[in-house]
């Protein structure tokens, strides 16, 4: 893991616009390595409305947000972007004329300029805001399971409604000592055969719906879990004696560490010059969602226009005092796929 | 016009002229108000979460199932939370005041 990699342009976030700048970079022979949290490439179109269907890209009729992050994909593949998944940036430091950025993983790149396409961030688990949540991470709290087994002969609090929650009820039944299913309300969101199943079990006594209660607050010490205390609206409470809590509520995107780096940032979104998408630290540029000016549009339209102006302007830092020649591409052709 | 008060996390109440027909998320984001709106008012995400003052709560409409499913993934759900993205601006609701939860 100690290989630096060095590039002309860093983009952080493989979302749509991300992936779109990577092309526009391309077109102006910049080469790109791109860097996202997520597993997969597309960012929220993936991870949010995978088969949404899409109405307002340009000459792409009705296109589903899978399809739109593989033509994606397909249009910048002779650009040969280096994409790091599964990593978050955590740190970014201007030694010199070169950006140097590490990642969660311990990858490290060298780029001349950097563009920020994170739209509202990383994303990672939605957590409940308990105040020592922390503490029990890793240890007692849990917001994936790897290994069932992990859990054998375990008291286990699974908190949420949604599929994983009545999954992991139904799965963890058979091994856990107790399960106890924590949700705010009668309904769940998973596949009605799976609701019916973790009722009955319910009602065979094998585990217990808590319902309607929320996380209220942890006990125990060090980083292991002694128990949690579910409270009503009503402000009723109840403490469940546990080893183990599962929260499952889903994803949610947070900032993290590009709140520290200096940018001029406000309620989640970059402040960015407009024509260029520059922001208040020269060499960084944000684009899509997250980059923020009078009268902005959240649309992936804006971003892919965005794309460009960055590029442009990126163009200027990346080769100082080098021409930029203005090309269209039916002129220009995809440089990357003239024959050597 | 219609008013409508923001109390933010810090108890800060803030009056703001709202334009009838506008979301309720709009005119908070219009505002600078300490909300994420992550997903722009496409009932993706639960980041716009408010608490509605209980006297204004029935008048501030009825949830969708959408938006009760999406709410499951909110924290600190009290009787009267509600997506602010859901609710539109009219004269039925000038005067409404709600709390903003902390950020993150």
């Amino acid at each position: 893991m100690s290989e630096i990699y060095t590039t002309d342009v860093a983009i952080i976030g493989a979302g749509p616009i991300g992936l779109f700048s990577v092309f526009q970079c391309g077109m102006l022979k910049m080469s790109c390595h791109v860097i996202d949290a997520l597993p997969a490439t597309g960012g929220q179109c993936s991870a949010l409305y995978p088969e949404k269907p899409l109405f307002d890209i340009p000459a792409a009729p009705n296109i589903n947000a899978v399809d739109l992050i593989a033509r994606l994909e397909k249009q910048i593949e002779p650009f040969k972007p280096a994409i790091h998944l599964n990593q978050q940036v955590t740190e970014l430091e201007k030694i010199g004329e070169y950006w140097h950025l590490s990642t969660s993983r311990g990858l490290k790149i060298r780029a001349r300029a950097i563009i920020i396409a994170a739209g509202a961030g990383a994303f990672g688990p939605n957590k409940p805001p308990l105040d020592n949540i922390d503490r029990f991470e890793g240890q007692s709290v849990h917001y994936m399971v790897q290994r069932r087994e992990d859990f054998r002969d375990q008291r286990i609090v699974i908190a949420g409604g949604g599929d994983s929650a009545v999954d992991w009820a139904l799965s963890l039944a058979g091994v856990a000592a107790e399960v106890y299913v924590i949700h705010r309300r009668d309904r769940f969101r998973a596949i009605p055969e799976s609701v019916a199943q973790m009722k009955a079990l319910a009602d065979a006594g094998k585990i217990e719906l808590v319902i309607p209660y929320q996380l209220a607050s942890l006990e125990g010490e060090d980083d292991q879990l002694q128990a949690v205390i579910v409270k009503t609206l009503g402000g009723e409470e109840r403490r469940i004696e546990a080893d183990h809590l599962l929260s499952f509520f889903g994803l949610a995107s947070k900032l993290g560490p590009i709140n520290d780096w200096g940018l001029d940032i406000l309620n989640g979104v970059i402040n960015v010059e407009p024509t260029t998408c520059a922001t208040n630290v020269e060499g960084i540029f944000a684009v899509g969602d997250i980059a923020n000016y009078p009268h902005k549009l959240k649309l992936i339209l804006s971003g892919f226009s965005e794309a460009a102006q960055a590029a442009h302007a990126a163009y200027r830092i990346v080769n100082p005092g080098q021409a930029l020649n203005f090309e269209h591409s039916t002129t220009s052709g995809v440089p990357a796929l003239e024959p050597a | 016009m219609t008013t409508i008060t923001f109390i933010k996390p810090d108890g800060e109440r803030v009056d703001v002229e709202a334009t009838n027909g506008a979301t309720v998320m709009e005119v908070a984001k219009d505002h600078d108000m300490p909300m994420l709106a992550a997903c722009g008012g496409s009932l993706a995400c639960a980041t716009c979460h408010v608490v509605v003052d209980e006297s204004w709560f029935e008048k501030s409409g009825e949830l969708c199932e959408a938006e009760e499913d999406l709410l499951d993934s909110a924290h600190g759900l009290t009787n009267t939370s509600r997506l602010c993205c859901q609710m539109k601006v009219s004269d039925e609701l000038n005067g409404m005041a709600m709390t903003l939860p902390p950020m993150e």
